[in-house]
């Protein structure tokens, strides 16, 4: 580390002598691409970026469940309807293990909660869009648990350790949930008319979201930079959308449909897939909270809240009478 | 990770993580296996393994709601395991039973009217709050256990084997029900006067559950009688009851054949959402 | 908005096939030690991972100090007779 400079007055206090120690500690590890573990002493914009990332994604896990959640108890067969039980499970399990990576970086899940209640902590704007028919769990299956692998296969390498096993753990469970997507979506396109029709209509509505899951263009994604640096993001925004489009344009094929972009092409010269502008507007007035589905989402995550503290304070309650009368 | 590591890793995503990981699907038998292998029952051994198929059928589509609203994320998942338990019972006894009228489990389970379900009422009960779910799963889960035991030694071999997998699952349920049971007894006033509440709408649908119908009394060594196991049901729910600090409810038993198609008014909305899709395109497959 | 009445955090050690040693697999939160491991057979052996599991409440994890890294293991590094490759004259002697 460059030796630091003379202090002036209103800037922070010049580090320590152990804190440079520590800075190039971490650097030394960050630079052998090693990991970083819970109690390794690291630089506070490191912690807070990653617990805003991991709590984002553990967010958006829980809330992913409501718009599967929404068809259990209508799936047209019992085959499907266990097979979506148990995804959608599973996102309750994936959020489980984030959370779980969050709070070793001394962030206990009651505080994250509470940020997403209050609107203060973002997630994944897709699920603010609501699942409307069948077909839809083909298309969140197939393009939205696809986005989410392409993100998050390169994450299982994260520099932070409980982080990147998280990943491991998800990427495993995860090869199920596109699989069931895409062969919902192949039972619809050898079906009826009307089958055909809904689930052409859910990939159309589902394309451009599952594209922007990877985040605005590169020139406007200002931390990316900084999250490469520090080994916590290994590929670019566009880089992962890029591939991923490349592999859906090929497996809409299978499926006899098509994506709702006549501008997609690969391009020989850049070596590229080009896809069409994507509605950068929508997305931000999504995130803002005016997506169509916003409101809900997050009311139904308050209610079970609500609705469940009576359960968690009895439990609570007779876990401390429990260890009172083995004390006596 | 470089690109071409990317590449390969997206493009052999399932197979290479299905095989690197310990995870099996395990070798328990599955609704599959009974309708390829199956050897088709009696229209009267039929009958009976719809009886154990609706049951767990309604059960399950009423615990499924639970997925997303449960009181913590970790009970989302405990439920939804049971749920999905449940629902595999509910499917191999219905594809058990199917065999005998060439029918599928969906044929069954989305295009049967309401008159032709054979469940209990106790299944049918709303979900209300979580102690009310609770309370029906204590009741339900203990009864289903003793009667899994029993249909283990069932002259009938294919109900006899879904019983097997079947009665390890529910003991986990049972004791599930049981551990609620006793924190939100003992928890707080609020809680034990919550149970209390649970107790008492969902008591009187407790006979029905024991009630021997002309089905079992004709397949004597194949179907378990109901009525023989009241006793030990009673005195396993009193103990859980008593260290729960609760009591059994001086409530009446209500008069109800929901095994003769005689149902409560819940039934009817609960199947108007489970069947509307299916119904929407009759013939088509999914 | 929310009361700090939350459940403590516990971590999750699971034993995959007999013969290995139970490895942390991560934590979750439960109100006392028979919820926790029973809510840790539900999160973490859904798909047969596990034979056992043992849960312990995060805060009674003692754990070493990394920031003593250097100090701390130091003792072992360089004491390369406690390895049996440092023993090359009896190389090539069978059932050695
Ligand atoms: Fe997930
Ligand atoms: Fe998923």
């Amino acid at each position: 580390m460059a030796p630091s400079a003379p202090q002036e007055p209103g800037l922070s206090a010049v580090p320590s002598y152990e804190e440079e120690q520590s800075q190039a500690r971490f650097d030394a590890l960050i630079d052998r691409d090693a990991r970083v573990e819970p109690r390794d002493w690291m630089p506070e914009p490191y912690r807070k970026t990653l617990t805003r990332q991991v709590s984002q994604h553990a967010h958006s896990e829980i809330i992913g469940m409501q718009p599967e959640a929404n068809w259990i108890t209508r799936a047209p067969s019992l085959k499907r309807k266990s097979i979506l039980m148990a995804k959608v499970q599973d996102e309750a399990g994936h959020g489980l293990y984030l959370y779980s990576a969050a709070e070793t970086l001394g962030t206990s899940r009651d505080e994250l909660n509470d940020q997403l209640l209050t609107g203060r902590a973002k997630y994944s704007s897709i699920f603010n869009y609501p699942a409307r028919s069948w077909a839809d769990m083909g298309a969140i299956g197939w393009l939205v648990d696809g986005a989410a692998i392409a993100n998050q296969v390169p994450l299982c390498r994260a520099s932070y350790g409980p982080y990147g096993r998280a990943m491991v753990r998800i990427c495993k469970e995860e090869s199920f949930h596109q699989r069931q997507g895409f062969e919902i979506l192949l039972a619809l396109s050898r079906g009826t008319e009307a089958q055909k029709k809904m689930a052409q209509d859910a990939i159309n509505r589902f394309y451009e979201p599952s594209l922007m899951m990877f985040g605005p263009p590169d020139d406007q994604s200002p931390n990316s930079q900084q999250s490469m640096a520090w080994n916590i993001k290994r590929f670019s925004n566009d880089e992962l959308r890029q591939r991923f489009v490349g592999m859906i344009a090929e497996q809409v094929k299978v499926l006899g449909m098509t994506l709702p972009d006549p501008e997609l092409h690969y391009d020989e010269v850049k070596k590229q897939w080009i896809h069409k502008d994507l509605n950068w507007d929508e997305f931000m007035n999504v995130i803002k909270g005016n997506g169509p589905a916003n409101s809900q989402r997050l009311e139904r995550r308050r209610e079970a809240h609500r609705e469940g503290a009576w359960v968690r304070e009895a439990a609570t309650a007779y876990a401390a009478k429990q260890a009172q009368s083995e004390v006596a | 990770m470089k690109h071409e590591e990317l590449d390969a890793a997206l493009d052999s995503f399932g197979d290479a993580l299905a095989s690197a990981t310990r995870v099996t699907p395990g070798n328990a038998l599955r609704p599959e296996d009974i309708a390829v292998d199956g050897v088709a029952p009696s229209d009267e051994v039929a009958q009976y393994a719809l009886t154990l198929g609706d049951d767990s059928l309604i059960l399950a589509q009423r615990l499924a709601h639970w997925i997303s609203r449960a009181p913590e994320l970790e009970e989302d998942v405990a439920l939804g395991n049971i749920a999905l338990d449940i629902l595999g019972h509910a499917r191999s006894f219905l594809t058990y039973a199917g065999l005998a009228w060439d029918k599928s489990e969906d044929d069954l389970a989305y295009w049967r009217e309401e008159e032709e379900f054979t469940s209990l009422w106790i299944v049918e009960q709303p979900n209300g709050h979580f102690g009310v779910t609770i309370m029906r799963q204590l009741i339900v889960s203990i009864f289903q256990h003793l009667l899994y035991q029993k249909l283990v030694s069932s002259a009938d071999e294919t109900l006899a084997a879904i019983a097997a997998k079947a009665v390890k699952e529910v003991d986990y349920h049972r004791d599930h029900a049981i551990q609620w049971t006793i924190r939100l007894g003992q928890g707080t006033e609020e809680s034990a006067e919550k149970m209390r509440h649970a107790l008492d709408i969902l008591w009187p649908y407790v006979d029905e559950m024991f009630r021997d119908e002309a089905v079992h009394q004709r397949l004597e060594g194949i179907a378990v009688l109901p009525s023989t196991l009241r006793d030990a049901w009673q005195e396993e729910i009193t103990a859980v009851l008593t260290d729960a600090g609760l009591q059994i409810p001086s409530t009446g038993q209500a008069m109800v054949y929901g095994r003769r198609g005689e149902h409560s008014e819940h039934l009817g909305y609960v199947l108007a959402e489970m069947q509307v899709l299916a119904r929407k395109h009759p013939g088509a497959s999914w | 908005m929310s009361q700090q009445n939350n459940w403590p955090l516990w971590e999750v050690f699971v034993r995959s096939s007999r013969g290995l040693s139970h490895v942390h697999a991560g934590s979750l939160h439960a109100p006392d030690a028979q919820m926790a491991v029973r809510n840790a057979r539900d999160l973490y052996t859904r798909r047969n991972e596990g034979v056992s599991l043992w849960v312990v409440k995060s805060s009674d994890i003692i754990s070493s100090d990394p920031d003593e890294k250097d100090s701390f293991f130091e003792s072992p590094q360089g004491k390369d007779y406690r390895h049996a490759t440092y023993y090359k004259a009896s190389e090539g002697v069978k059932h050695l």
